[in-house]
């Protein structure tokens, strides 16, 4: 049995690699993390950092030209979830650990009716009739903040806004009472007030229903609205991780300084251009030999283009992988949440 | 709504069946040779060969004539057969159920080794499975069906004796008898549309199973063939629907060589026989049909992907 404080879903040494001719590419590069029973957990970092492959392995959904190294666990209740066979990893998608998708326009099939598809997975799981899943699929649009649910159900995705679309993908995801849920950039295709109302309805749930979130997103503001703790990801590392109050207040590594300095503030800064990191993602074929940041880092050594750093505890709750975490400490932090 | 878009396609279907018709009647008086020669043999005198003519109003300019064929086939009178004197629709729509059997059969035939042959090929990438289906699709689409035919009775007739080389027993007659008459017509006929369908429907299937309502799928926990049945086949299938319709018109077309083979009494050989005894209003009465009967199957091509597609709409 597990007892309250321990983790829904525990990481350890995640090593995903992809062979090419051209060499290997490892999009996720020895990561370790947990989710605790009700905890959401944002994951951040810029384009091709990961995050997706990350995701896609705790479903076991990842492109089969990726494989993962034998070490990797991915422990979900006591089970290396990577170790599964095809027909246990079926009873866990969609009815322990469901997903959500980024463009919620080509995420549902457009020639099934809505109600047909957030019932498959509870006909599926709870091997019960479409006609009894039916009443679960209406109170469950209804949660969602569907209105008129009962005579939504004959409906095709094509009928349906960006927004609500989203509202049914979170419907179905919840269908069968998952313990952990994956949202993969959920608001990045929506209009900005239909964010807002996207991540109200799955803060609403995850209040009720009391399920563990893992979010990812490159939006530090969907970070601020909705996680308790950050995980920072770049070039397939996990380069800090925190409480989102003092991550936010408080960064350690250059990398997530540089993320939050090129928010746009509303109060002051309209002045100010805003802070961009200088050059770009190295290739994943030509990492550097040290710090992956070390290209675009300000703070970078002699040390720092050597020697990569590990991901060290630097505080309460708080790992960070940098050879001058001090320094920046020390530092005025002029970033606020 | 129906009956509105119903109406509309009508309208355009007289116009098609009309500019049809008169080319088809424009060809015939190109081909050379006598419709009256034809009938009377050489020995005729030019009296005779004259007096005939003028009878069958052949002396008269072509749109006269076509004009006349106009004005009788919309009373549904499409004359009658210069050579035999039969009742001309009579003639064709007493061959017109043979043919249907020998073109439905073959899209069955193309549909069952497409779907089978397109599905093996994408559940296991560059697979043995993988291999032989791109082999077919390119060797069924090449290969000529007369040819085809030729080696399928010399394999299957000839040295096997299995299968009935000529002839054709009706579905309604004896159902074992039509199976084994149609297997082998069916398969020359259908070879190139299997072999489209399985190029078509394999490259819809891997696009659509990149997409992301298939990834939605498998994250409910569907696996791979529950996945392919209820999300990605159907979703394939739709461009499918319209090379099917187009295969129809053109597997019709091919019946003048499949059924002259195999010695059908379809519509195809009466084609063929009609243009060989010049005898225009037969031709002209097959041809009308087949256009019809292609024009019908684009009207359910049609219906068909509305009631499969719920974003189209019949308009
Ligand atoms: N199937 C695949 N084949 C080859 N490379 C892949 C595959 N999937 C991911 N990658 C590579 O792995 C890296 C990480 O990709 P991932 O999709 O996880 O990024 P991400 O952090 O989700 O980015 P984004 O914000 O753009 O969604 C990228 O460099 C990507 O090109
Ligand atoms: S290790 Fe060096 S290069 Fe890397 S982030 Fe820290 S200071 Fe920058
Ligand atoms: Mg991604």
């Amino acid at each position: 049995m597990r007892g309250p404080n321990e983790p829904v879903l525990e990481v350890k040494n995640l090593c995903s690699y992809i062979p090419t001719s051209r060499g290997v590419i490892k999009p996720v590069n020895n990561i370790s993390f947990s989710i605790g029973a009700g905890e959401i957990v944002a994951l951040v970092g810029e384009s091709g950092s990961g995050k997706s492959v990350t995701a896609l392995s705790i479903m076991g959904l990842n492109s089969p030209s990726i494989k993962y190294e034998k070490d990797s666990v991915i422990s979900f209740k006591g089970e290396n979830l990577l170790k599964m066979k095809k027909r246990q990893m079926k009873k866990i998608r969609g009815n322990e650990i469901s997903m959500i998708f980024q463009d919620p326009m080509s995420s549902l099939n457009p020639l099934h009716p809505i109600g047909k598809q957030i019932a498959e997975p509870i006909q599926l799981h709870q091997g019960v009739s479409y006609q009894k899943a039916k009443e679960i699929v209406v109170n469950l649009l209804a949660k969602v903040g569907i209105p008129d649910p009962e005579n939504r159900l004959n409906d095709y995705p094509h009928q349906l806004s960006g927004g609500m679309r989203q509202r049914i993908m979170i419907a179905m995801a919840l269908a069968c009472n998952p313990s952990l849920l994956i949202a993969d950039e959920p608001t990045t295709a929506l209009d900005v007030t239909i964010q807002a109302q996207i991540l109200n309805v799955m803060r609403d749930l995850q209040k009720d229903t009391g399920i563990s979130i893992l979010i990812i997103t490159h939006d530090l503001g969907v970070v601020a609205e909705m996680a308790d703790r950050v995980l920072v990801m770049y070039c397939g590392e996990i380069v800090e991780e925190g409480d989102v109050y003092s991550l936010f207040k408080n960064p350690q590594h250059p990398y997530t300084k540089g993320l939050l300095a090129s928010v746009p503030k509303l109060r002051g800064a309209s002045e100010k251009l805003l802070h961009t990191i200088p050059g770009a993602v190295p290739n994943p074929l030509e990492l550097p030999k040290g710090c992956n940041f070390s290209g675009r880092c300000s703070y970078a050594t002699e040390k720092c283009l050597t020697e990569a750093p590990n991901l060290v505890e630097t505080g309460k709750d708080r790992r960070a992988a940098c050879w001058h975490i001090v320094d920046l400490q020390t530092e005025e932090v002029t970033v606020h949440a | 709504m129906f009956f509105k878009f119903l109406l509309r396609r009508l309208m355009y279907v007289i116009p098609m069946l009309i500019v049809t018709t008169l080319i088809v009647f424009s060809l015939i008086l190109i081909i050379p040779g006598d419709p009256a020669l034809a009938l009377l043999g050489d020995n005729a005198t030019e009296e005779k060969l004259a007096l005939l003519r003028s009878q069958l109003g052949l002396d008269q300019p072509v749109l006269i004539q076509y004009w006349n064929w106009l004005t009788n086939a919309v009373q549904g009178d499409l004359g009658r057969s210069l050579f035999t004197g039969e009742i001309v629709s009579d003639a064709v729509f007493s061959r017109l159920g043979i043919t249907f059997q020998l073109v439905v059969a073959s899209i069955v035939f193309s549909f069952i080794f497409g779907m089978i042959f397109a599905i093996g090929s994408v559940i296991k990438p560059n697979s043995w499975m993988d291999y032989i289906s791109r082999f077919m699709g390119t060797i069924g689409t090449a290969i000529p069906n007369f040819w085809l035919a030729m080696l399928l009775i010399v394999v299957f007739s000839v040295n096997l004796g299995w299968l009935p080389a000529t002839g054709f027993t009706s579905i309604s007659d004896n159902l074992g008898g039509f199976f084994q008459s149609i297997i082998l017509p069916a398969i020359c006929l259908g070879a190139f549309g299997a072999a489209q369908i399985t190029r078509q429907l394999r490259s819809s299937l891997l696009e659509v199973l990149e997409s992301d309502y298939i990834r939605t799928a498998y994250s409910k926990g569907l696996l791979l063939w529950p996945v392919i049945w209820k999300h990605a086949l159907r979703n394939s299938l739709l461009p499918v629907i319209t090379t099917t319709g187009l295969l129809f018109g053109n597997m019709l077309g091919a019946t003048v060589v499949i059924e002259t083979v195999f010695a059908i009494p379809g519509m195809g050989q009466l084609a063929v026989n009609s243009i060989l005894q010049r005898d225009f209003p037969m031709l002209q009465g097959v041809v009308l049909v087949m256009v019809i009967l292609v024009l019908i199957i684009n009207f359910v091509t049609d219906v068909l992907y509305s009631v499969l597609d719920p974003r189209i709409e019949i308009k």
